[in-house]
């Protein structure tokens, strides 16, 4: 069976599962002057995809493998130090859920959604929507990779007007990176819960923090 | 109107008229138009008239911050758990039409939170005239303009001028300052709508939102019936 299709339908920016309203980190480091063109979101999203990228793809990746969704849903928890980033990935898994059930319904995603009603993370929904669409550990991996550096590339061309011919170049020049990733988290997958990587992104976790906070924001993270 | 959603697939799909548990959910009426139009002052207003009769609870959309939350929590015109504000990340009219679920779940939220309701007003971020809600987050939609907006505007049209269930023009009592004819506005309005009702407001009295309160009721009697 191929499923390439099925891939682009569920990869789509305009899939309606909340990713829109957030930034990826990328409203806060460009408030701190950390990103000012493409050459600074570039850098930006190699750290971001080499970090939570491969964290988040492996546990999509592991998800459409068929390990235990509540058993990925802790290994995510645990890999999340910053509460306001869990409330994050919990609220967009929720989302991706409601949009997963109605596009490509499944039992084992109607389980995840009885047990985790206020939301699983958000690449453990994601993986086990692959799952169901017919998708390989690899195209979920991919898929997460992707939004890992796609998000914050759309959210800077709205923070910072950036040409969004440059801000897709950056995207389109990251591809070789996001494949290796992709790759690796697909890998790790398949040796059980306990391998899966847990990179992380201090500064990420710590503006997500500060973050949450503004009163006053466009992104609500 | 949407008042037959068919049962079919997944459970707490949007637009089911019905909730998990299969009581009948609350009507969901949207709130759009541009900045400043008076959204927020029509969704205060109808919940005074109505509160009393009716179990209401608000959804804001606001574009950068939680102004318009903030505005119904310090008027109190509902307890503080019946008001939920969502964040659009710059982009009102995608959080309302084309992934609406950030709006869902606020709705679902609320339901859970505050027991059986009869009405939820979602309020959108003041945006352009293009911005209507998507029938999977609303069952009917008010597009709120101002006389102080220019008097053209209805005759622009733009499918909130044109296709929403209820026109308000509202600011009538500033007409006479900013020169705004009110005749044309209501002959541009027939124009673009034909049957569609267009009401006029002034909220600067107590009574003012009456014309809505009383298209609310209607709504509701229809959903309920
Ligand atoms: N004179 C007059 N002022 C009004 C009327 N209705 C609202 N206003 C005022 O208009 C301003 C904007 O009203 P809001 O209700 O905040 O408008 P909104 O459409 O919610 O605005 P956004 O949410 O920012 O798009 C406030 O200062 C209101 O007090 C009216 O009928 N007459
Ligand atoms: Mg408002």
């Amino acid at each position: 069976m191929t499923t390439r299709a099925a891939l682009l339908v569920l990869a789509d920016g305009r899939f309606p599962a909340g990713g829109h309203a957030h930034s990826g980190g990328a409203e806060p480091a460009v408030k701190a002057g950390r990103i000012r063109n493409a050459q600074d979101l570039a850098d930006f999203c190699l750290g971001r995809l080499h970090t939570t990228g491969l964290t988040s793809a492996a546990l999509a990746a592991a998800a459409a493998h068929g390990l235990d969704p509540l058993a990925l849903d802790q290994a995510a928890d645990v890999r999340t130090p910053s509460p306001a980033l869990r409330a994050v990935g919990r609220k967009l898994g929720r989302q991706l859920m409601r949009a997963a059930r109605s596009t490509w319904p499944s039992p084992e995603l109607a389980a995840l959604a009885a047990a985790r009603p206020r939301g699983a993370h958000q690449p453990v929904v994601l993986g086990l929507t692959a799952r169901a669409a017919g998708l390989e550990p690899e195209d979920a991996a991919h898929c997460v990779a992707y939004e890992a550096v796609s998000g914050p590339a759309t959210a800077v061309v709205r923070l910072l007007s950036l040409d969004p011919f440059e801000a897709t170049a950056v995207l389109a020049r990251l591809a070789p990176a996001l494949d290796r990733v992709a790759e690796e988290a697909a890998a790790a997958a398949r040796d059980g819960i306990d391998a899966l990587p847990a990179a992380s992104a201090p500064l990420l976790d710590i503006t997500a923090e500060a973050h949450a906070a503004w009163p006053v924001r466009l992104f609500a993270s | 109107m949407h008042l037959d959603h068919a049962h079919h697939g997944p459970a707490a799909v949007s637009a089911d008229a019905a909730r998990p548990d299969g009581t009948r959910r609350a009507l969901r009426i949207g709130l759009g138009g541009p900045v400043g139009s008076g959204k927020t002052a029509t969704v205060a207003a109808l919940c005074r008239a109505l509160r009393d009769r009716l179990s209401i609870a608000v959804v804001t959309n606001d574009i950068y911050t939680r102004e318009d939350a903030a505005f119904l929590l310090r008027n109190a015109v509902l307890p503080p758990e019946r008001i939920r504000a969502v964040e659009t990340g710059a982009c009102p009219h995608t959080a309302i039409r084309d992934d609406i679920s950030a709006n869902l779940e606020a709705v679902e939220d609320l339901e859970e939170a505050v027991g059986a309701l009869d009405l939820i007003l979602v309020e959108s971020g003041g945006d352009n005239l293009t911005a209507t809600f998507s029938k999977g987050l609303v069952d009917a939609q008010v597009f709120v303009i101002d006389v102080a907006g220019g008097d053209d505007i209805p005759r622009k049209g733009g499918p909130g001028v044109t296709t929403a269930d209820l026109l308000v023009i509202n600011k009538t009592d500033l007409a006479p300052y900013v020169g705004s004819d009110l005749g044309r506005m209501a002959r541009d309005a027939a124009e673009q709508r034909g049957e569609l009702p267009v009401v006029f407001t002034s909220l600067t009295s107590a009574e003012g939102v009456g014309p809505v309160a009383d298209w609310v009721r209607a709504q509701l009697a229809a959903w309920a019936a």
